[in-house]
């Protein structure tokens, strides 16, 4: 880790001003970044404390819930709401990490969690389009068990980690930011990139511009909805691959669907294939394993990944037939 | 009431939770400086050139040491004893594998040495490389040992002719994966030289002496110039058994800047700087009869090590002597790769052998259409086959008995896919359990205080297994004394001269010099009249045991058996272990709590290296791409259901002067096979490539 100035913004301006060049960075709860410092990974000259100018509120209201950039992973896991409303949200951060980093962790911070590509945690690999455009990609040839077999490029094929963001995007949820010229709201399907030809690149985001908050609607699916995460060890590991589904049920037959993967996406990742096949259709079983050999479509995988894509077939189709079943 | 075989509490426990308990790394030394050790990010080859220009404008930098200015460790490469490591301790520009020391920097704080060793800018000529065993193992060559004592090659009776005549045989592979230590402390060595030629190091090792020597050797320093002290060690299970370069290189920098040096390795170079269990090839054949009685056995292992260094995986020789056959060939062939040298790991070569021979029996049990149980029994060792000696003691029958009485195996269904609750698969294992009981050469001393308490004093450490603990007890139950009235120090060189606590001898070893010592204090005692008794006078008694001369004519052994449960979701590939009962008989049990606790330790250690644990290398860079405990998953609390542990108190007169024989491994010797069993009999397939992970279960 290279020395580095830290700066515990005041202001939420001074925060954007101060964030903004390309060797600025953000710290919330720290547990990505310091981990990606020690490495070597990530090497600011300044690092910005976001603690004295954000929001930790969770409130629910008649637009939906607003949870501030700084709440935390586990307040918001185990608040009354978000446990009744929308099931998913919980599960999914409970099936993520550890209770100590979950108490940590931020909303924000866990939204813009970087991958876990082993090559690129790895300084000493020369090879990384993301840490160094234009270097290459070492993933490529290598060991890709973690990798992303959905939205992947010939530059790029790392899986984005995060399991709440999953179930955001399967909750409709949007990300509200402050940038320089003011503010904005951003759908979260909208907010992670594709690897593309700039891997290095991975959400809209302007340098600079912060997460200020997280607004899920109300949303008549929220409380049939459930998070699926299959990994190697029962705890404290990283998804496989995982699904957060959402359903709109009316007398046996589905009217409205979710379906967002993890651990198989360079991003949260819609199965907009498998919802399309669910709505209109009887809640069975069948129905359940007819949308969900569709949510890999596209696939690319290597020979390390491949089990991927019957696996998460199979995720999917138990999540659903989870949410379909709850009362 | 004597002490031995209470479950007192360990006497380290709440110095322990309290965090009062001082690791080698957290010794308070004036004027101390940090270490970095920079390694290289080539995985062979050589580097050409280290640009420090950057590294030395950090503040508080206060050297940069590389092969150009280093100086000269002159029995680097020079071993006495087989676990002795050949060290790299920046003497040379050559690259031997990836993540090697290159560089050693030296700075007024831990950070600031980091930083400047990142800062380092090295130019390296790269050569081939070759780190794949699956793709070299035709150029195995055969070893000068395996393990520390055995030949390489074993053959009884004709395994061929045998082979050739038997009814039913099983021929498989089986592979197993790089497994690493990964104790929760660190490696860490505060190096203190008093002069040029006397040092002081504080350093978490299972072997103070052992270290001492090797230090001594490297720097070419009489053994009793150097003071290795290890008062707690936070887990070794072999990969704090041999002293390792970044020790030499503490000594190496505090040298050259003339200060106390600490040195502690990050999480990723442990992966690279202090060993790990190699990846095996085995190759096991087995024949028998109709009837289930073998007739020929076959273990051919082939394991990877260094180009520098021999360190073989002893895979083959459970196979020598756990199941009784006339006709028995085992073989070992070393492939040496461009990787760093392996070491002992936890039961080295049973916890992998033993998984190979135990499934291949599990395979023969279905070929034959008998319980696996039967099978073992059909074929229990009446004596050493290998060795052509008697057990020293075997209950291995009671452990059967025992352990499947608990886990309720007469219930089982033997038809694999047969057991169901709701959509899960439910699978039963089982597996035999086997360790040898060994003792090397040690000496204790033992003291009456002024206040009339005793301290017991030898060199030995405690990694953690509750050394302090059971030497108390033993001396107090000599002594007859109670055992809150015996105080325990361990951990320093400057005690009485004890072995490496590696291969589960360090209480049949210390233990017998300690019981011996304590009786000899007692004799002392008795002998003194009344009034002298109360004197406060010190009286003390020191001597040296070595194995019992009787023990030679015997084979001693531990043995257990050991029953799984599984439960595996056919859909989505996923196993958890939910049932978990051992049998162990390993002579007499000293502390039933301390005891159970490393049964326990093993069985988890056996539930990783069977469901988790894989070290996986780029075979283009060499470099280990799981490289921290995130990615490298050892079991957490989930993976863990609760370990039904029953321990049979054996009555050994021969094996030791304490009658126990050595706890610290056999738990996980039998898990990886009964687990793999299990997960056949739960879903039909037979994994025969370890860790069984659900990708190969979909
Ligand atoms: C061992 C380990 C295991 C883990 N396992 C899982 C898992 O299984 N599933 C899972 O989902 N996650 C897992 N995580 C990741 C964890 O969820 C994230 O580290 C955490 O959510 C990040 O939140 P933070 O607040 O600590 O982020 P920080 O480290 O503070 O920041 C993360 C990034 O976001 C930026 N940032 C933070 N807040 C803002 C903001 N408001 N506006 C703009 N930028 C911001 C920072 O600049 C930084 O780049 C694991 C982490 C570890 C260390
Ligand atoms: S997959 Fe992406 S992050 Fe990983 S090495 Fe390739 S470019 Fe880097």
């Amino acid at each position: 880790m290279k020395s580095f100035d830290y700066l515990p913004a005041q202001k939420l301006e001074e925060a954007v001003a101060r964030g903004e060049p390309r060797t600025s960075r953000f710290i919330a709860g720290g547990t990505l970044l310091v981990d990606l410092m020690r490495l070597d990974v990530e090497r600011p000259d300044l690092v910005v404390d976001l603690n004295g100018v954000l929001s930790s509120d969770i409130a629910w209201n008649e637009a939906g819930l607003t949870l501030g950039a700084l709440a935390r992973n586990t307040d918001v896991a185990y608040d009354d709401t978000v446990r009744r409303e929308f099931p998913v949200l919980s599960e999914a951060i409970l099936a993520g990490a550890s209770p100590q980093i979950r108490n940590l962790a931020t909303t924000g911070g866990n939204l813009l969690q970087r991958t876990r590509c082993a090559y690129f945690r790895d300084a000493a690999v020369p090879a990384c389009n993301k840490r160094k455009p234009g270097s290459g990609c070492a993933a490529l040839e290598g060991y890709t068990r973690m990798h992303a077999i959905l939205g992947v490029s010939e530059r790029c094929i790392a899986a984005h980690p995060s399991d709440m963001a999953v179930a955001l995007l399967a909750l409709d949820a949007a990300v509200h930011t402050r940038r320089a010229t003011g503010e904005r709201q951003i759908p979260l399907g909208d907010l992670h990139t594709l690897p593309g030809t700039t891997p290095e690149l991975e959400t809209v985001l302007e340098p600079g511009e912060v997460i200020t908050r997280v607004v899920v609607p109300r949303s008549p699916r929220g409380r049939r909805s459930t998070y699926l995460k299959v990994r190697d060890r029962a705890s404290f590991a990283f998804a496989l691959s995982s699904a957060a589904v959402a359903l709109e049920l009316e007398q046996g037959t589905i009217r409205s669907a979710r379906v967002a993967l993890g651990g198989v996406g360079v991003k949260p990742w819609r199965a907009a294939a498998t919802e399309a096949a669910l709505v209109g259709r009887p809640a069975t079983s069948e129905t359940y394993r007819a949308a969900a050999k569709l949510a890999t479509s596209g696939a690319k995988t290597t020979p390390d990944n491949a089990f991927k894509v019957p696996l998460t077939e199979r995720v999917v189709a138990r999540a659903l037939e989870r949410a379909g079943a709850l009362a | 009431m004597t002490s031995v075989g209470q479950g007192i509490d360990r006497a380290d426990a709440r110095a322990k939770v309290r965090g009062e308990a001082q690791y080698a790394a957290d010794t308070p030394v004036a004027g101390l400086v940090h270490a970095f050790v920079v390694t290289s990010a080539l995985g062979h080859g050589r580097v050409t050139a280290i640009d420090a220009s950057a590294a030395r404008t950090v503040p508080g930098v206060l050297a940069v040491i590389t092969p150009d200015n280093a100086p000269r460790v002159p029995g680097a490469t020079k071993k006495k004893v087989s676990f002795d490591r050949i060290l790299q301790v920046v003497q040379d520009a050559d690259v031997r594998y990836a993540d090697q020391p290159i560089a050693v920097v030296v700075a007024d704080t831990p950070e600031r040495a980091r930083a400047a060793g990142e800062a380092l800018v090295v130019s390296y000529a790269p050569s081939p490389i070759a780190v794949s065993l699956a793709q070299n193992e035709a150029a195995g060559r055969k070893p000068a040992k395996a393990g520390p004592r055995a030949e390489p090659d074993s053959s009884r009776g004709d395994f061929a002719g045998a082979l050739a005549s038997a009814a039913v045989k099983v021929e498989q592979t089986y592979t197993t994966s790089i497994q690493h230590h990964h104790p929760m402390e660190l490696h860490g060595t505060i190096a203190v030289w008093q002069g040029n030629d006397a040092l002081t190091l504080y350093d978490a090792t299972q072997g103070v002496f052992p270290c001492r020597e090797r230090l001594a050797g490297a720097f070419d320093l009489p053994p009793e110039k150097v003071r290795v002290i290890s008062h707690y060690v936070g887990g070794g299970f072999g990969c704090k058994g041999s002293a390792w370069s970044h020790v030499a290189l503490a000594a190496l920098a505090a040298r050259v800047v003339k200060r106390p040096v600490k040195l502690v390795l990050t999480r990723q170079q442990v992966c690279s700087l202090v060993g790990y269990r190699p990846r095996t090839i085995q190759h096991v054949t087995l024949a028998a009869a109709k009837d289930g009685q073998l007739r020929a056995m076959r273990h051919d292992v082939i394991s990877e090590t260094s180009r520098f260094d021999e360190f073989v995986e002893p895979s083959g020789l459970v196979t020598r002597m756990l199941y009784a056959c006339p006709n028995v060939t085992t073989t070992h062939r070393v492939v040496e790769l461009d990787v760093p040298t392996p070491t002992f790991t936890r039961a080295p070569g049973e916890a992998t052998g033993n998984f190979a021979l135990e499934v291949a029996l599990d395979e023969l049990a279905y070929e034959l259409g008998v319980d696996p149980v039967e099978l073992r029994l059909k074929n229990y060792a009446e004596h050493d086959e290998d060795e052509n000696k008697p057990w020293s003691s075997k209950s291995l029958r009671e452990c059967y008995r025992r352990a499947a009485e608990q886990f309720g195996w007469r219930h089982r269904r033997p038809l694999p896919g047969s057991q169901r609750e709701q959509h899960l698969l439910v699978g039963w294992g089982m597996a035999t359990a086997s360790y040898p009981a060994r003792q090397s050469a040690a000496s204790a001393r033992v003291k009456r205080d002024r206040d009339g308490n005793f301290v017991v004093q030898a060199g030995t450490q405690d990694i953690g297994t509750g050394t302090y603990t059971i030497l108390a007890q033993i001396a107090a139950d000599a002594l007859g004394v109670a055992v809150e009235r015996v105080r325990v120090e361990i951990g320093d060189t400057a005690l009485p001269e004890t072995p490496v606590s590696g291969g589960s001898q360090t209480a049949s070893s210390t233990g017998s010099a300690v019981k011996r010592a304590a009786e000899a204090l007692k004799q002392k005692l008795d002998a003194l009249s009344a009034s002298d008794r109360s004197a406060d006078t010190e009286l003390v008694a020191e001597l040296k045991t070595e194995e019992k001369p009787d023990r030679k004519r015997f084979s001693t052994h531990g043995f257990g058996a050991q029953f799984v449960e599984v439960k595996v979701d056919p859909d989505l590939g996923v196993v958890r272990v939910t049932r978990a009962v051992s049998a162990f008989a390993t002579g007499k049990i000293l502390n039933v709590k301390t005891a159970r606790s490393q049964f326990m330790g093993g069985m988890v250690w056996g539930i990783g290296l069977a469901l988790l644990e894989h070290s996986r290398r780029d075979e283009r860079s060499g470099r280990i791409v799981t490289r921290d405990l995130a990615d490298y998953h050892v079991p957490v609390n989930a993976d863990v259901p609760e370990l039904e542990v029953i321990m049979l108190n054996e009555l050994d007169p021969h094996v030791n002067e304490i009658g126990a024989k050595g706890i610290g491994e056999i738990g996980i010797t039998g898990m990886p096979a009964a687990i793999a069993n299990a997960v056949y009999h739960a879903t039909g397939k037979r994994v025969r490539e370890l860790p069984i992970t659900l990708d190969k279960l979909l």
